[in-house]
């Protein structure tokens, strides 16, 4: 009696994984798809430049080819990548933190601080969300050609940090108006004034949102290819990977043995922000939904 | 000398009027507990007694100082929320000390405040503990320990006891009635519930939208209401009320009621005379109404027939549903009543303590 | 006690202002004024001959079309991927595998993106191996392979895939997480009712998803707009595949004529100004 009633659920058992197979197969075969293009380039970066140009990379590993590291040494020494590497980060990381400082003020303000008409303000605040930083570029490029910033590090860092307000300002201020009021309203009847409830109190607890907008922003900028190639022109000693890659792509656009490991070289931070921390990037994803 | 007054305050929020020319004088020392259904105004008068909303109209004096328009800090009060509002990120000791560092206190002069206030609330062994990781019950001890150890003139409390359990509850009562004798500080408290009221306060003010409806003792609240909310609000279960007319013949006077009627004890007699011939409102608490079999030495009412609509046995008493005539009665009576649902059966409805109020204002009508 | 102090509020908000105004603010109303001006020194008053050019020159007219192709095929199948992959993955135990390998590519640059695809299109004469993903694809499958670069037939829909390939990612955890709020409750009351999965999905799950559907569509149709990397790195436009933000980075870098370019702009922001509205619409009722 037992025996059967086991053989019967074992049976169901096959029955429901046998039922539920094409899920699997049409969830796995996507995932696959997804992966195939970043696989190609990756492989790519390490074969030779002779091998790339005639043979389909997945043949890479039928065949006994050679792997090499000539490629990475040839695009960051004779191609700048390691230079521009230190650009992107040189333009991503100050860009980021004057953001979220700025911002946070800001959204404390909108949030806690009785700003006559605030209300109105905040909407044009997420109306500039979504507005084209293409809107801005002819002015603000004369305005840097006239206060000779063109081709300069503050020039981009000014840019971005204005354009990243908007986003920055929304994600934070709709974190700290949830922060329970109670707590705030505490520390004023107990003697806090604005800073020190800025300081003590609100910072410490929104650190979680604080460094999902710091990922989320650091990865915008350092992805950026737009505001660094007008406001920095195509000068190569400041220029980030992303402007140096697509210089790669109009020189050498079918020498993949560069392209390849340069592409690569870029996403290798992205990606590590990126597993290391998928948590606080998901949590920014979601949060600025609405941002373009 | 920690006085407070509220002088035709007003607080209105856009179209909404909260709290509606509000009159309070605190004594110094007093325990006070404004009290009344949420929506009332009892917390929002307490958040511009702390500072936290503005006056739209009249003043607030704490001692003899006007504070409209002086910010939380300088108002030199405490207040404990119903959420606790710790500090999620420090430590018991942090949250405790939060204000006096604020105020620049030296370590060794803090140090032993902390772990006074701390014992006294029974807190001192969780001092290095996060808010996370503490019980209910002792979150609240921390809120109020963060409160006192600034020794603040005046001591708000919103709701503290809210989010406890029904046992704690009771017992935390009775160490908040100790702590303000200990402390010997004035007491401000917003509870929507009359029990925390009645067993802690000094005075109650009953409030009912926006208004205060009655002031004075407990014991004063509960044997002469000012009118038909408070008389319902406070006592638990809540006074039954009946219309009835007021009619005198050969006997006395009695009242006839929708389907039943009671006589009007001899001595009770003059406060109804004068509504003869019209209908008013009376009202008679539970506990005032007895099975006739176990009828407490020197109530000498007539029984009075009633049908039993439901029984419900606490133990130590029982509640009666009862319907008399068409007009629905609660009766908390003695436990050894042999009374069931169905049954139809006759109560002592102890008149002599029998409210009247006139069916148009709700105002009590006697003198 | 927080209305005093209104000018120290102003303080706190003055540097974030201060840059707005200067970055957004500003330059949008400059670039709307110049978008009527032409020449070199932005000297020349032209009235509406800037846009008179956009809709009557076939190069520009071609923009409008892409642009437009953008909107509806990305959005549509990067929406519909979404939802999708985001009812099969709740299914199934490695959810989150799945999750963050479709997720992938929205951390990378869009220009590395390109520089992918461009990889994934090569094209070799028939006569060669096929070193590209997709043409060897097809020639295994026994057609011939296809310029997808260059082509003008097949172009655009190439470079719209590569967009495809970064948003689904964004679609599936948005939707995702939209899914996941909908109460199992519901769902359980829907069974109990007598709905099978099917009928669940189309007349419980898609009414609650809604208001998050929206979101992704309105930020997709934002993105499908404001397309610039991919386009700029893959064909620079060229081959019938131009867009407004590109067609506005050549107006001004290899035509230098800055009034048609900000024309360009004017244009893209009034396509966008109906998603702006949506979100502010959204962002009140919240």
């Amino acid at each position: 009696m037992a025996k059967q009633v086991i053989a019967l659920s074992k049976r169901e058992r096959l029955l429901r994984a046998v039922s539920r197979g094409p899920l699997h197969v049409a969830i796995i075969a996507i995932c696959l798809m997804w992966m195939v293009p970043s696989t190609g380039l990756f492989v790519s970066s390490f074969r030779p430049k002779d091998a790339i140009a005639t043979t389909g990379w997945w043949t890479a590993f039928s065949t006994a080819s050679e792997f090499t590291l000539a490629n990475y040494q040839q695009v960051l020494t004779a191609q700048g990548m390691a230079q521009s590497f230190m650009n992107s980060l040189i333009i991503a990381l100050p860009a980021t933190l004057l953001t979220v400082a700025v911002a946070a003020f800001a959204a404390y303000a909108f949030a806690w601080m009785d700003l006559p008409g605030g209300e109105i303000i905040f909407l044009v605040v997420v109306g500039l969300l979504v507005v084209p930083i293409q809107l801005t570029l002819i002015p603000v490029l004369r305005m840097f050609a006239s206060a000779g910033l063109t081709g300069t590090f503050p020039a981009v860092w000014l840019a971005h940090t204005a354009y990243g307000l908007p986003f920055a300002v929304f994600l934070l201020r709709n974190f700290f108006i949830a922060l329970p009021k109670d707590l705030l309203e505490s520390a004023f009847l107990e003697g806090a004034g604005h800073m020190r409830v800025f300081f003590r109190i609100v910072m410490p607890l929104s650190v979680p949102s604080l460094a999902a907008l710091f990922i989320f922003q650091f990865l915008w900028l350092w992805n950026d290819l737009l505001v660094a190639l007008v406001y920095l022109g195509g000068f190569r000693n400041v220029a980030p990977m992303t402007v140096t890659i697509s210089n790669l792509v109009s020189s050498f656009g079918s020498e993949w043995h560069l392209l390849t490991s340069a592409a690569f070289i870029s996403m290798m931070l992205p990606l590590v922000v990126f597993f290391a921390l998928q948590r606080y990037f998901v949590q920014g994803i979601l949060a600025g939904a609405v941002k373009g | 000398m920690a006085r407070v007054l509220f002088d035709h305050v007003t607080k209105r929020f856009g179209e909404f009027t909260a709290l509606r020319d509000f009159n309070l004088e605190i004594a110094d020392k007093e325990f006070l507990v404004l009290v009344g259904p949420s929506g009332c105004g009892k917390s929002t008068a307490l958040r511009m007694l702390a500072g936290l909303e503005d006056i739209t109209e009249g003043s607030i004096f704490i001692e003899e100082r006007r504070v409209n328009g002086v910010p939380a800090k300088d108002r030199d009060i405490a207040m404990v929320f119903q959420s606790y509002a710790l500090y999620p990120h420090m430590t018991v000791y942090d949250n405790i000390a939060f204000g006096l560092r604020l105020r620049r206190m030296p370590k060794d002069e803090m140090d032993p405040k902390v772990k006074e206030a701390a014992s006294i609330l029974g807190v001192d062994t969780l001092l290095d503990r996060k808010p996370g990781q503490l019980s209910g019950g002792q979150r609240q001890r921390v809120a109020v320990a963060r409160a006192i150890v600034r020794e603040p003139k005046v001591f708000l409390l919103d709701e503290p006891l809210s989010n406890l359990d029904a046992k704690l509850r009771v017992h935390t009562r009775a160490e908040i009635s100790k702590l303000h004798q200990r402390l010997g500080t004035t007491f401000v408290y917003v509870t929507h519930d009359q029990v925390e009221a009645m067993t802690m306060a000094d005075r109650i003010a009953v409030m009912n939208e926006g208004i205060i409806q009655q002031v004075g003792s407990p014991q004063k609240l509960y044997d002469e209401p000012v009118n038909v909310f408070v008389a319902g609000f406070i006592g638990s279960p809540s006074m039954n009320f009946f219309e009835a007319e007021v009619v005198e013949n050969g006997e006395g006077v009695r009242l006839e009621g929708e389907g039943f009627v009671v006589d009007v004890p001899d001595d009770r007699a003059d406060d109804v005379r004068g509504f003869l011939g019209r209908r008013m409102v009376f009202g008679v608490r539970p506990e005032n109404i007895h099975d006739k079999d176990y009828v407490p030495a020197g109530i000498t009412a007539a029984p009075t027939a009633v049908k039993v609509d439901v029984t419900e046995p606490m133990g130590n008493e029982v509640f009666l549903h009862l319907m008399a005539g068409d007009t629905k009665l609660l009766a908390r009576v003695d436990p050894r009543t042999a009374m069931r649902a169905g049954d139809r059966v006759e109560v002592v409805i102890d008149m002599e303590r029998m409210h009247i109020f006139d069916p148009e204002t709700k105002e009590s009508a006697l003198s | 006690m927080r209305t005093r102090l209104v000018t120290a509020a102003w303080l706190w908000v003055l540097p974030a202002f201060v840059l707005l105004g200067v970055f957004l603010v500003y330059p949008v109303v400059n670039t709307v004024y110049l978008s009527f001006f032409s020449g070199r020194d932005m000297s020349t008053f032209v009235g509406l001959d800037n846009y008179v050019y956009l809709v009557t020159h076939p190069e520009t007219i071609t923009v409008f079309r892409n642009n437009l192709l953008w909107l509806v095929l990305f959005t549509a199948t990067t929406v519909a991927l979404g939802l999708l992959l985001a009812v099969l993955s709740n299914q199934v135990r490695y959810e989150a595998l799945a999750k963050a390998i479709i997720f992938i590519p929205m951390a990378v640059s869009f220009t590395a993106a390109a520089v992918i695809w461009r990889f994934m299109y090569i094209f070799r004469p028939p006569q060669f191996e096929q070193t590209g993903v997709v043409n060897a694809a097809f020639t295994a499958l026994g057609f011939d392979p296809i310029p997808w670069i260059t082509n003008p037939s097949v172009n655009n829909y190439a470079l719209i895939a590569a967009g495809i390939w970064m948003w689904t990612g964004f679609a599936l955890v948005v939707i995702s997480a939209g899914l996941k709020g909908i109460s199992a409750e519901v769902l359980e009351a829907a069974r109990v009712d007598g709905a099978n999965e099917i009928q669940i999905f189309w007349h419980v799950i898609l009414p609650m998803l809604r208001s998050v559907l929206v979101v992704v569509a309105v930020t997709l149709i934002i993105n499908s707009l404001k397309v610039f990397d991919l386009v700029y790195v893959m064909t620079f436009g060229n081959f019938a595949t131009d867009v407004l933000a590109n067609r506005m980075f050549k107006e001004m870098f290899t035509f230098g004529n800055f009034g048609r370019a900000s024309a360009v702009a004017v244009v893209l922001l009034l396509a966008i100004v109906p998603m702006m509205l949506s979100n502010v619409r959204r962002f009140r009722r919240e």
